[in-house]
């Protein structure tokens, strides 16, 4: 007697049930709040921002909790919340030139104007795990100094001025923002749009592509000219009121590496320029994406495509890690019906294999 | 905190629009792949987002949904895409492929055949029946426009060469309308014949891969094959044991350590509706029904 | 010239749900060529404005879609400023740049080559006309095939331009490039896809 299997509805609320139990654990452990992880995990925090395309640190605290901690569901989260969010335009480009740094570094210059300022960073921390950390309790007050109005151009622009790398494209403002998440993507692809499936994609995926250029796939030689991290204001233009109007400030990380020149018989050369920008303090993701977004630039600057950085198709195919999760674990819902045809197919294959082969024995037998 | 709303069907207005216009060029071109600008969905890439965005996008209070994975209705992720469209549309939801206005589907075609009025959706993981064979989409797409497909018949000539058959028993290529070769999404084999001059209208939406593609009704649908290879469709050794079906694709059970096996139709509710008309397989009894789907 | 305020006739009721019927009346002309499907839903628009088509507008076009009108649809008063208000539908003066064109007197309906017709490859990219005709009821007979139809369909019907299914022609040359055509009658509408084919036709 065969009793065919049935009950799923039942097993799946109850699993839903036991998810957010476990999501709870303990309960004589004080619950954490959406403040505390937005406060004492942010990086985390502008890390599901990034990839989750949406700067809402309360958001992405709530998504971080209901993902128990999993980063790559909590940009899933974010991004399906995002996608049904009504558009009302597009900002002013925002200017990183302008931004209030905490932290700005070059390696191409000892000093530049405005100086290096090195900021929050785990940079020179000895990586030695922090008993007293374990028992908490307040860190010293940071040290102060007072707030300096010395302008901090960028280290790109510096250069540009002497014309040594090579001018930043400029925005044609009347021609329309490419935006992946609303159009399909068809290759080849912009730059505009090549740079926006690069904000959006795996860290992990860009840090390892990026890795992979300076070993020698696809190598282009980079300079850090220069990261910055500070907050910017961002602008609106409102039809009804003609003038941009400050929507308030959010915090960037930005990285301009200056790689390897181009030049020609009539262009003198110059640096070329590596791309990255992200939410929140996100320096490797900024320094893998400018690496990623350079390598990319391999067609247009004449260069052999010979690795998997420089392929713009491998790379915007691939990158996004909401796409890759769901596809890779999707192989674990039902895929009985066709593992039975395959397996149909494979006993027929192997009967007949059998038979194949036991022919010329029987044949000599009867010689 | 921003409290999400969502309007009729999940999607918004927009998004619906989009859609609409790509599944009617999709109609209009039978077996071409409509690029569309796919929506992050709030389930995952590879889990339906693509038969969810093209079922939302056509859905109406009328409708009358069923939604079926490996041909059962209550296979979990079969069960939470029913949930999703009963929560957010407020259809009537059915099992029973004869009441269905709107069918969504992975991997399977039902056995009952389909009446014109109907619509099977597909769920589809990779659109891009080339996409094995050539990983580029800039490629696949120029051999598409040239109807220039002889790489896939020198896979399928290889698979005789090495197996003496063609080795592809799920997702086997078709050519639609005499033009367009098609992926028929993973479905086996088995099912490809119910595709061709169907009265109902077959659409297959790929959300990761941001495409839709249709086959209208009454459109010849070949399976790709050889004239000293033709097409075989996959044929069972043993009737359904629970309703003696010789018509059905059969799920395979193991029911013991030993290795024993039976053999039960993977359409659950043309199972039962046989086993309700008082068919019988050696294994009969007829399976406890759960309480009616939300 | 003094501004003129036009009243604006209203759209949609519901306008979710009447999309959605009326999306579903489009999709099913679309996958039957030939058969007339009616419009079920009420629907306000310009007076030179079948309903049919005012509800193709509502529910087929936005900001997204470059528009196309003939003549006809350009010298009414009401029509582009009810379509923008409606829709969004950016207005543009070249045919071959319109994802729909909605034509009022077909019987001056340009070169059919004027309009996107796709590329080999994204045939997709092509234009949707949209035609008013003067009747889906009575006229001529038109014996099609092609997919949707279930061997062959007759379709009667008092069409303009006269020759429309010879001009339709191209698309068997063109295929998979070519044009889809939605005729309207009131109500009534009726696709002719780049797949259909005129078998035969008489009186």
């Amino acid at each position: 007697m065969y009793v065919a299997v049935k009950g799923g509805e039942r097993a799946i609320e109850n699993a839903h049930r036991l998810l957010a139990h476990e999501r709870r654990g303990d309960r004589d452990v004080p619950e954490l709040s959406l403040s505390q992880i937005s406060e004492q995990l942010g990086l985390a925090v502008d890390r599901v921002m990034s990839e989750g395309s949406l700067y809402d640190r309360e958001l992405a605290a709530l998504a971080i909790k209901q993902a128990r901690g999993d980063l790559i569901e909590a940009i899933f989260l974010v991004r399906a919340f995002r996608a049904t969010l009504p558009r009302f335009g597009t900002t002013e480009p925002v200017d990183t030139g302008a931004m209030r740094v905490q932290r700005r570094v070059s390696s191409t210059f000892k000093d530049i104007p405005g100086g290096q300022v090195l900021g929050p960073t785990f940079d020179y921390t000895h990586r030695l795990l922090d008993p007293g950390l374990a028992q908490g309790g307040d860190p010293e007050a940071p040290a102060l100094a007072e707030t300096s109005d010395v302008p901090m151009p960028r280290v790109t622009d510096i250069l540009g001025r002497d014309g040594l790398i090579e001018p930043s494209p400029a925005a044609e403002t009347d021609a329309p923002v490419g935006d992946l998440t609303r159009d399909p993507l068809s290759f080849p692809a912009g730059r505009d749009l090549r740079l926006q499936n690069l904000a959006r994609g795996d860290e992990g995926f860009l840090l390892a592509l990026g890795y992979s250029t300076q070993r020698g796939y696809g190598r282009n030689h980079p300079f850090a000219g220069e990261i910055r991290f500070g907050e910017v204001e961002v602008e609106f233009v409102a039809e009804e009121i003609g003038f941009a109007v400050p929507l308030g400030s959010i915090e960037l990380t930005e990285c301009q590496m200056v790689n390897q020149f181009k030049g020609s018989a009539t262009e003198p050369p110059c640096f070329t320029r590596g791309y990255g920008l992200a939410f929140g303090q996100s320096e490797r993701k900024t320094m893998s994406m400018a690496l990623v977004d350079r390598a990319l630039r391999a067609r247009e600057l004449g260069e052999d495509l010979i690795a998997p950085a420089q392929d713009e198709e491998f790379v915007m195919s691939h990158s996004d890690n909401v796409q890759a999760t769901g596809f890779v674990e999707h192989l674990k819902l039902p895929h009985y019906v066709d593992f039975q045809s395959e397996l149909g197919l494979l006993r027929k294959l192997r009967q007949e294999f059998a038979e194949a082969n036991a022919a010329p024995a029987l044949k000599e037998a009867a010689e | 905190m921003n409290a999400p709303t969502y309007n009729f069907a999940y999607l918004d207005e927009q998004t619906k629009r989009m859609i609409r216009r790509a599944i009617l060029k999709a109609i209009a071109i039978p077996g071409y792949q409509v690029p569309f600008a796919s929506r992050e969905m709030p389930m995952p890439y590879g889990w339906g987002t693509g038969g969810v965005q093209v079922t939302a996008a056509i859905l109406g209070p009328k409708d009358v949904l069923k939604v079926i994975d490996q041909g059962s209705d209550d296979t979990t992720n079969a069960i939470s895409i029913r949930k999703f469209f009963a929560k957010t549309a407020g259809v009537e939801t059915t099992t029973s492929t004869d009441a269905a206005t709107v069918i969504q589907t992975r991997h399977r075609i039902p056995e009952a055949p389909l009446r014109a009025g109907q619509v099977l959706v597909y769920q589809v993981p990779i659109p891009e029946p080339l996409r094995f064979l050539e990983p580029r989409e800039t490629e696949t797409r120029r051999m598409h426009a040239l109807a220039e497909y002889g790489l896939m018949h020198v896979k399928l000539y290889e698979d005789i060469a090495r197996f003496g058959h063609i080795a592809t028993s799920y997702a086997y290529p078709v050519k639609v309308n005499a033009r367009y070769v098609m992926d028929p999404s993973p479905t086996p084999k088995f099912d490809n014949p119910k595709m061709d001059n169907c009265p109902a209208l077959q659409l297959f939406g790929a959300g990761r891969e941001k495409r839709i593609y249709a086959i209208p009704p009454y459109t010849s649908v070949v399976s790709l094959d050889f004239e000293d290879h033709p097409f075989t469709r996959y044929k069972f050794d043993a009737p359904c044991a629970l309703c003696g079906a010789e018509d059905s694709y059969l799920d395979e059970i193991v029911t013991d350590n030993k290795g024993s096996r039976m053999f039960v139709c993977s359409d659950t509710d043309y199972c039962e509706g046989r086993q309700a008309a008082g068919h019988r397989g050696t294994e009969s009894v007829a399976p406890h029904k759960e309480a009616a789907h939300g | 010239m003094a501004p003129m305020t036009i009243e604006l006739q209203p759209g949609f009721a519901d306008k979710v749900l009447s999309a959605q019927s009326t999306f579903r009346t489009v999709m099913e002309a679309m996958a039957r060529p030939g058969q007339v499907m009616v419009v079920g839903d009420e629907v306000g628009g310009p007076s030179s404005m079948m309903p049919g088509v005012a509800a193709i507008a509502l529910t087929l076009l936005d900001q997204e879609t470059p528009l196309w009108l003939d003549e006809a649809f350009l010298r009414a008063p009401d029509v582009g400023a009810w379509l923008k208000f409606h829709t969004g539908a950016p207005i543009v003066g070249r045919s071959d740049a319109a994802s729909f064109a909605l034509i009022a007197e077909p019987a001056t309906l340009p070169d059919l080559a004027s309009f996107a017709l796709g590329t080999p490859e994204y045939p997709d990219r092509s234009t949707t006309l949209i035609l008013q005709v003067p009747s889906l009821t009575a006229g001529q007979t038109f014996h099609l095939r092609g997919p949707g139809i279930d061997g062959m369909t007759a379709l009667t019907a008092s069409l303009a331009p006269a020759d429309l299914f010879a001009r339709l022609s191209i698309n068997e040359a063109l295929f998979p490039r070519g044009l889809d055509v939605i005729l309207v009658d009131g109500r009534s509408l009726v696709a002719i896809p780049r797949t259909t084919r005129l078998a035969s036709s008489g009186v």
